[in-house]
């Protein structure tokens, strides 16, 4: 057994094990021995400058881009780097992309219903009927990301800061474990802002989540441990006073 | 908008109508061609059934292609393939009907072979004297072939303008095929001559009236289950993957699956629109592969409206009535036509003849009423 697979057994709630994982593209090392580990619970910052590869981080692990070194383990023993989309995002991994992205033409609550946890093979799709109790489910997540009065609104006429919400609320419809949440508050005015980080706050514990952001106001009000990143790799990790008065973390950002 | 309450059929009005436009027809078309003397007035005459049972086909055929461009966003310029593929098992059959009655009085062979110097069928052609097996050929050659092709264009993420263009080299690829005269279809004549359907003479206005009825039900009974797929939450979930394909792909949906299923389908509605098309026109040959007549059916959709079924038929029938009027009047023109036709309606009509109808569109209809009354409230007041 390596140092590195014992780690990994006995690391028991380490929900997201990253470990090592470069990614090249086109000779350009957007990602360079990044190591990463996510407990269960957690509530995680990552902050670092434009093209730190903090999406090509979240790519990596729900297996959009394929890493060319390293280890993406979940759970524990689940290896992501053998896994597609789909079934990373079944096994409870949800990712919310940095350019909101909901479906324009379909109504708030469509947009939910077909977020909803459950089976997606194709025959049940053409059977499915949405139960009671999913219903208010749906209700429910529709007062909670405050869309209630829009249910049956298409998604295309949302706020920019509401289709973020919308985004948000899909991901937990999906009842994951791990949620990658990639810059939720760009285009939020500052209330916006401070409520997304209350709803995030308020998401972790029960679920674990990953939020990338550039608005330090709003990784301040997550209260949580952050890591940055830089040209691919980990520069700092640790509470937010601590990485501001880290010497190596004020050379990136002031160096800019 | 009420939510998963309304019916999938009943709560589409646009489809009722047009189901209640196909009963019409499928009746009164057969009653006025069969039930009255040409010397009335509302006498329908032989080759008005035909005409009208060609546009049903196209009108299958554009639904058939509504459902994967117009839901799953699949832009396919390789339709006509699908058709024509079903229409050569059709009338592969009715070569069989044809029996000893050919030019040459050979039993066992199709004139073309016998011209051929062939001496035996080729094994391809075994099975197709058997009216259920032709039929079940009529779907399963088209769907096979779209299963196929889908599961390596899908799987292998190929999307837009790429695949497109694969569908196109695709039914271009099938017409070089069928041009051959070795490929045992009747190379560049195709198949022809036939006599009869299931020992009914395909000259007769009897038959020819019930396969215009019947067209008429295929139409209906694709646009049941065309509108029962869309309604469903699988339905939802091609629109998703059309509008946001990576957003539907990190919710988990195997995002090729979907396509291949829709895909499948409406090449096997493409399929049987091919094989009633045959008997009624009385030929099919490798000029219906060709990519110029799949675009064709592109903008039969894009005219009518996409997305909404009945739009297709719509389109397909009023571009083919239109087309069968100006190649008659002036045939030099109808390309031009045909062109600018697309383009005004892309650059105007985005959402084609039925979105532009009001009570047709759902959600745009308070927007419709709201232009109205705006529009009123200036006359009054001019008026004042
Ligand atoms: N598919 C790709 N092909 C080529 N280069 C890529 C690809 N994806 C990312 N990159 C490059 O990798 C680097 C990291 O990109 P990434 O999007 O992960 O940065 P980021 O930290 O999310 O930045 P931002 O804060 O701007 O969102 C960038 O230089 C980017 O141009
Ligand atoms: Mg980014």
């Amino acid at each position: 057994m390596t140092p590195i697979e014992r780690d990994k057994i006995e690391a028991k709630d380490t929900v997201l094990y990253v470990d090592g994982v470069s990614v090249s593209f086109d000779g350009f090392k957007a990602l360079n021995n990044l190591s990463l580990y996510v407990v269960a619970g957690e509530l995680r910052a990552i902050i670092g400058p434009n093209g730190a590869g903090k999406t090509t981080m979240m790519d990596v692990v729900t297996g959009k881009t394929r890493p060319d070194e390293g280890l993406v383990f979940f759970q524990g023993d689940i290896d992501l780097t053998k896994l597609d989309e789909a079934r990373i995002a079944n096994l409870g991994i949800g990712r919310k992309f940095q350019k909101p992205t909901v479906f324009e033409t379909q109504t708030v609550f469509e947009n939910l219903e077909l977020s909803l946890a459950g089976r997606r093979g194709v025959l049940e799709s053409l059977f499915f009927k949405l139960s009671a109790e999913q219903g208010d489910r749906i209700d429910e997540m529709l007062d909670r990301i405050a869309l209630a009065a829009q249910r049956d609104h298409l998604a295309g006429s949302l706020s920019h800061g509401q289709k973020q919400w919308l985004e948000i609320g899909m991901l937990l419809m999906q009842e994951p474990d791990v949620l990658l949440v990639d810059e939720p508050v760009a285009g939020m005015t500052d209330a916006e802002t401070e409520q997304t980080a209350a709803l995030l706050r308020e998401i972790a514990g029960a679920h674990s989540v990953v939020v990338v952001e550039h608005d330090m106001e709003f990784v301040r009000a997550l209260e949580c441990r952050v890591t940055v990143l830089h040209e691919g790799s980990v520069l700092a990790e640790g509470s937010l006073e601590a990485v501001q008065n880290d010497q190596r973390v004020i050379e990136v950002y002031l160096g800019r | 908008m009420t939510h998963g309450k309304s019916h999938f059929l009943l709560g589409d009005r646009g489809g009722l109508v047009l189901l209640a436009s196909l009963a019409v027809l499928a009746v009164g078309v057969p009653a006025l061609n069969l039930g009255l003397g040409p010397e009335s007035a509302l006498h329908v005459p032989d080759y008005m059934v035909g005409l009208l049972g060609k546009y049903l086909c196209f009108a299958l055929l554009a639904l058939a292609l509504d459902l994967v461009w117009g839901y799953a966003g699949i832009l396919s310029l390789g339709h006509g393939a699908f058709f024509a593929l079903g229409g050569y098992a059709m009338g592969m059959h009715l070569m069989r009907e044809i029996g000893d009655r050919g030019v040459y009085g050979n039993p066992d062979l199709p004139d073309f072979m016998v011209f051929l110097n062939w001496q035996e069928l080729p094994w391809y052609w075994h099975g197709f004297d058997n009216f259920g097996f032709a039929m079940l050929m009529v779907v399963l050659v088209p769907g096979v072939l779209a299963f196929v092709f889908g599961w390596f264009a899908f799987r292998s993420r190929v999307t837009g303008v790429y695949l497109s263009i694969i569908t196109q080299a695709m039914t271009f690829a099938l017409m070089l095929a069928f041009f051959r005269n070795d490929m045992g279809f009747g190379g560049n004549n195709g198949l022809t001559d036939f006599k009869d359907i299931l020992g009914h003479d395909l000259q007769d206005p009897a038959t020819r009236a019930v396969l215009f009825s019947l067209s008429a039900a295929a139409v209906g009974a694709a646009f049941v289950i065309g509108r029962f797929i869309t309604a469903s939450r699988l339905g939802r979930v091609l629109v998703a993957i059309r509008d946001a394909e990576g957003r539907a792909r990190f919710l988990g949906y195997r995002v090729e699956y979907y396509k291949l299923f829709a895909w499948t389908v409406s090449a096997m509605m493409a399929g049987v629109a091919g094989a009633l098309y045959v008997p009624q026109v009385g030929i099919i040959n490798p000029g219906e592969f060709a990519p110029p007549g799949s675009i064709e059916i592109v903008i039969w959709v894009a005219v009518g409206g996409r997305g909404t079924l009945y739009g297709a038929v719509l389109g397909a029938v009023l571009v083919n009535y239109a087309k069968t009027y100006f190649t008659g009047a002036l045939p030099e023109l109808w390309l031009f036509m045909l062109g600018g036709l697309f383009i005004a309606t892309t650059l105007f009509l985005p959402k084609g003849i039925v979105g532009a109808l009001p009570m047709m569109t759902d959600p745009e209809r308070g927007q419709w009423r709201k232009a109205l009354a705006v529009f009123r409230n200036v006359g009054k007041r001019k008026a004042s």
